[in-house]
């Protein structure tokens, strides 16, 4: 297992993208996969870093990389009490939190109206503008970037196996992808 | 690799040239020029994003930002994209439908022209 630890910086992201990635290859993960792994981390991370930095910017945040059972597993734990992009109640799996998303995932669809949660969501006020065919843009937060929650939707789209729990200090996810120890 | 910035002016329409990744880290630096760029008066946009080596969700919603400034001035936002790992991000999120994407600048632009 390799185990990394780091400050909640947007900066040390990126090292942790180059070092989940140089694991996954030596794991045997296909190089196909590598790209996924990579963003599946690096939004699992900033997600992590931006609650430390809500609630808790002095703990680092955790990743733990393990391969074993012909997976590649990744999980990311935060110590934050109440991280962004998670609902409120306890979550068992990532299901219920694509489904909790009120947000641009659902939003685009082509000929959809900018009404409902897609207007509703993003904390920013404003309403959503129309991009071209019509299609509503989604909304953005005040930091400019998409509404809390997007992240952990790509990365359900992106690992095949993920599980996001709530951990006493804060909340964990899993994901996984196939190895291949043969190819090592 | 860090991120790389440069724009100029092409028939009409302001071309940002993004090189490098795209994340967490360096999206604020995409923001501020594409605030700049609008502040200044500059509502027709094409972001070339073929040097783009990594894109996440927070430049996701730096570009979507970039696109809801513009159109308050009846502007628009192009991207210029063939990496398949870029456009996969886009089209897993639903933003290709939100976003015209284009082979090359000159595509884009000539896109743009014939919408007017």
């Amino acid at each position: 297992m390799v185990e990394v630890t780091f400050t909640p910086l947007p900066a040390h992201v990126r090292t942790a993208r180059l070092v989940a990635v140089a694991v996954a290859r030596r794991s045997g993960v296909a190089e196909a996969l590598l790209d996924e792994v990579r963003l599946a981390v690096g939004e699992a991370c900033s997600r992590a870093v931006e609650a430390h930095r809500q609630y808790c910017p002095a703990e680092p945040v955790k990743i733990e990389l393990t391969d074993t059972g012909g997976r590649f597993e990744v999980v990311v734990t935060d110590a934050a009490p109440a991280g962004p992009g998670v609902p409120p109640a306890e979550v068992a799996g990532v299901t219920g939190i694509a489904n909790g998303i009120p947000g641009p995932l659902e939003a685009v669809p082509a000929g959809q109206q900018a009404t409902g949660s897609a207007a509703e969501g993003g904390g920013s006020g404003e309403a959503a503008s129309a991009g071209p065919a019509g299609v509503p843009v989604p909304p953005v937060n005040g930091q400019g970037g998409l509404q809390d929650g997007f992240g952990l939707a790509v990365i359900a789209e992106l690992a095949d196996d993920v599980k996001i729990s709530r951990t006493p200090a804060g909340i964990s996810v899993a994901m996984s992808w196939p190895s291949s120890p043969g190819e090592r | 690799m860090d991120l790389k910035l440069d724009d100029h002016m092409k028939d009409g329409i302001r071309v940002v040239d993004v090189e490098g990744e795209i994340d967490v880290y360096t999206a604020p630096r995409l923001r501020e020029l594409l605030i700049d760029l609008v502040n200044k008066g500059d509502y027709q946009l094409v972001v070339n994003m073929e040097k783009v080596e990594f894109l996440d969700s927070t430049g996701l919603g730096v570009l979507v930002g970039g696109l809801k400034r513009v159109r308050a001035h009846d502007g628009s936002l192009d991207l210029v994209c063939r990496q398949e790992r870029i456009l996969k991000i886009f089209r897993i999120t639903g933003l290709t439908k939100v976003f015209g994407i284009h082979d090359t600048v000159e595509e884009a632009i000539k896109a743009r022209k014939s919408e007017k």
